[in-house]
């Protein structure tokens, strides 16, 4: 026996509330964050992940008393990303309650924040996030890096971004496939595969998951060392604790709810 | 009386003061850079995060370390993550030298050797759930069953000289050390304030340890004496 695989339900919130859209667009309300997060802590969840999409500039802080109030109530690692610019908005997060910070869109606009966080508070805080999509008839695979929520092409090379990164001082990569989030089609196993044989940090497969298959492809063809999915959870279509024992049926280390 | 985190300036120790006062709701928790407030405590958890250099930079600036050795010695004392790392003599991450308190190196992981039971690569940072095997019995551990996993995340490891200091062992995949117990400290690699129900029984069995370690030797100072 050794390291459990994770798995990490995402909360999308946007304005104080958890939501779920499809391909970045179409957000429906999902619940109140604090109760959900106690509920998936409750199933065995073992990390969370808040991703804050809040859009309008004034209610960039409306995450902070949401991760104050989780941080009171679970004690397991909660990681928060959406929005993160600067030092000063990492060091926020974390005296907020977080114990894990993902950059995304700065990563790419200012590289050297990442670098910057990773010295000043510990690679093991910084994880960066990339949405990653297809580039149509590319032969081998390869991938773009997109930025602001999806929608602005970079013209980088995921993996190649992703080698980067890590360099920087990332601690661990949460990676999601633009062309499958919201479509319930599965990871972008091919993609998760990429990074994970590229990289040696741990790699969070994001985007996609439609049935508790769709995580064991993730760790066995994808290699993912994590997985992360929001509506499958957040509908109740089936628990943590549910795809926890389909994992280990399929041979897949996974934690016990109650240990 | 009170219960000393000592914060020396690196990273987020909301974590660990939430998750004391959690289970010890009747005791003054202080978060403190102070060498006075480590000093009068009656217990004293020592956590850590980041790189080992900056911690030790960043532990004499403020001129903490006579308080927390002194502390080591003479309270119950909990060492957490990097906390238990400096404990040691030296360490591989930038070849730094430890407070020297535990006799034994800081190694990291051998990046050639990182290969699973089936294959495949196995990452550095180690992240996430592992077990925890009991090498013996000790008053942190009641209540807490054989094998449960906590939550890790480190690169390096603890190498101790004495087989005696060990209490605890996990596999990534060669077999390392997790916890070790000298006479009055106790110290883990990992996060007992993230580790959900097992973690919080550990600081719970922490906050009521007197501080005697019932395997230790008929002369339990030796293994704090350390070595040049």
């Amino acid at each position: 026996m050794g390291l459990a695989t994770r798995i990490i339900p995402c909360l999308d919130v946007n304005a104080g509330r958890v939501v779920k859209g499809v391909n970045f667009v179409g957000l429906r309300d999902a619940g109140d964050p604090v109760e959900i997060a106690k509920r998936y802590d409750d199933q065995g969840a073992d990390e969370l992940t808040f991703l804050d999409i809040t859009a309008s500039s004034d209610g960039r802080d409306t995450i902070v008393p949401v991760v104050e109030a989780v941080a009171e109530q679970v004690f397991i690692p909660l990681t928060v990303g959406g929005g993160v610019r600067s030092i000063a908005d990492i060091r926020r997060l974390l005296n907020a309650g977080a114990d894990k910070v993902s950059i995304n869109t700065a990563a790419v606009q200012n590289p050297a924040l990442v670098e910057e966080a990773a010295g000043r508070f510990g690679s093991q805080c910084i994880v960066v996030a990339i949405d990653a999509r297809r580039i149509a008839g590319s032969d081998p695979l390869r991938w773009e890096v997109f930025t602001h929520g999806g929608r602005k092409a970079t013209g980088f090379d995921a993996v190649e971004w992703g080698k980067r990164m890590q360099a920087a001082g990332a601690g661990e990569i949460l990676l999601t496939s633009m062309d499958r989030d919201g479509t319930k089609q599965g990871f972008d196993v091919e993609l998760t595969r990429a990074f994970s044989q590229a990289l040696d940090i741990p790699v969070i497969a994001s985007g996609g998951v439609g049935d508790l298959q769709d995580l064991v492809d993730g760790v066995k063809q994808g290699r993912a060392d994590a997985v992360l999915a929001a509506s499958i959870f957040h509908y109740g279509e089936f628990t943590v604790g549910e795809a926890k024992a389909y994992m280990r049926a399929q041979g897949i280390e996974t934690r016990q709810a109650d240990g | 009386m009170h219960i000393a985190v000592v914060d020396y300036g690196m990273g987020n120790l909301r974590s660990v003061a939430k998750a004391v006062e959690h289970v010890a709701p009747d005791r003054k928790v202080v978060v403190t850079d102070d060498p006075v407030k480590v000093a009068s405590a009656e217990r004293v958890v020592f956590p850590g995060q980041g790189a080992m250099p900056d911690c030790m930079r960043e532990l004499d600036a403020r001129g903490l370390r006579p308080a927390v050795i002194e502390a080591a010695r003479s309270k119950p004392f909990l060492g957490i993550c990097i906390g238990l790392q400096m404990l040691f003599e030296r360490s591989e991450e930038g070849d730094t030298p430890g407070l020297g308190l535990l006799p034994g190196r800081v190694r990291r992981f051998p990046a050639e050797r990182m290969v699973g039971a089936d294959g495949a690569k196995l990452k550095v940072p180690h992240m996430g759930w592992n077990e925890v095997r009991q090498t013996r019995a000790h008053p942190l551990w009641a209540g807490i069953p054989q094998n449960t996993r906590f939550y890790f995340v480190h690169s390096y490891f603890v190498d101790p000289v004495d087989p005696a200091l060990i209490a605890g062992e996990t596999s990534y995949p060669a077999p390392f050390t997790s916890a070790v117990a000298g006479s009055r400290l106790f110290a883990v690699q990992f996060h007992p304030e993230k580790s959900h129900h097992a973690g919080l029984k550990l600081l719970s069995n922490f906050i009521a340890w007197d501080g005697r370690n019932p395997a230790a030797a008929p002369t339990p100072q030796a293994a704090l004496t350390g070595t040049p």
